[in-house]
């Protein structure tokens, strides 16, 4: 039978530093709850608005693979594999951190808000290669459709990443109803409604809620206003 | 009473930010190995409350320093760290601390 857990917006982890407000889902940094460490192998999931020009210096990560979808604005990616770039909404980057991997994350726009969500999942494997890759998506393919921007495979829709998770997003209209299968026996769904309202397994959720479940086979959803959009994590349940 | 947390990691840079991290906070107290040997030679010297195996330690180094420090000190608690320093690293400490992992 299927379970799930609901993740309120408003239970989130807060620290604003002034030019960095950040809202994190699972304990990080100073944000510890016991309760809330981990969703299978999703680690963190970080809501950052960060002003105009500012960012995180250079610092190192290893043995995470690292996604990042900024929802509003451009970040600029400098790492110490040599890759620079700019990465703009309706982009994805990801960093298969493994044996480790220095970057620095700054707005790339002076004058505007940067909002983005940055999600770790621990991998399955260990002290991998460090890599990037980052890929522009056709926004119109998620219209009323749950657009697979991540998979596990290179030859797949969207970019890849060295664990068994499906990432998809979807922007919907009021009223418009669908289902998702998961993709592996053994995993779960994380789904994050980024704005507006959905209904997902019977379970109302506005913005910036979550819900995740498990135990099943298949989701299903409605949304519940205009411009509901939806980012889906469909993830292995256990820490290989 | 403060925390003596062991960092083992091969990046020496990596190992360079986690020094200054596990010194950061008045309750831990951090030292750092970038070799087995080393993080051994440590454990026979210094009582250590905690291990965190950093990035690349493959898995027969792994075998080979849990063996080691187990035997050194049986009971130390010894758990990966998945890098992003400060970032996992206060709840990876106070899971493992708490009890709840």
């Amino acid at each position: 039978m299927s379970q799930f857990i609901l993740h309120k917006e408003n239970t989130r982890g807060q620290a604003n530093h002034g030019w960095l407000n950040a809202h994190h889902s699972f304990s990080f940094a100073n944000y510890y709850n016991p309760e809330r460490i981990h969703f299978g192998v999703l680690r963190v999931l970080n809501d950052d608005s960060i002003e105009g020009g500012m960012g995180f210096g250079a610092h190192p990560h290893d043995n995470m693979e690292i996604i990042t979808i900024p929802l509003e604005g451009a970040i600029a990616h400098k790492d110490s594999m040599g890759n620079s770039a700019v990465i703009k909404s309706g982009e994805i980057q990801v960093m298969s951190a493994g044996t480790g991997i220095s970057h620095s994350e700054f707005n790339a726009n002076a004058n505007e808000q940067l909002n983005l969500l940055q999600i770790w999942l621990f991998p399955n494997k260990k002290n991998v290669t460090p890599r990037y890759d980052q890929m522009a998506l056709d926004v119109e393919a998620r219209h009323n459709n749950f657009q697979q921007i991540l998979s596990p495979n290179a030859d797949d829709a969207g970019v890849w990443i060295h664990q068994d998770a499906w990432f998809s997003l979807g922007k919907f209209d009021e009223g418009f109803e669908t289902g998702y299968k998961i993709k592996k026996s053994g995993n779960g769904v994380y789904a994050f409604v980024i704005n507006g309202e959905a209904t997902i397994n019977g379970q109302t959720l506005g913005k910036r809620d979550a819900i995740g479940i498990w135990d099943t086979e298949s989701i299903n959803f409605k949304a519940g206003s205009a411009d509901t959009e939806v980012l889906l994590m469909d993830v292995p349940m256990e820490l290989s | 009473m403060k925390l003596t947390i062991l960092y083992i990691g091969r990046d020496a840079e990596i190992t360079m930010v986690m020094q200054r991290l596990l010194n950061a906070r008045n309750e831990w107290m951090g030292l750092t190995a970038c070799a087995d040997d080393e993080a051994i030679a440590i454990c026979k010297k210094q009582h250590l409350d905690l291990v965190l195996l950093g990035n690349g330690i493959d898995q027969k180094s792994e075998n080979y320093l849990r063996e080691q420090l187990i035997a050194l000190s049986p009971g130390l608690k010894i758990i990966q760290h998945y890098g992003g320093g400060s970032g996992l690293l206060y709840g990876e400490i106070m899971t493992t601390i708490n009890g709840k992992d």
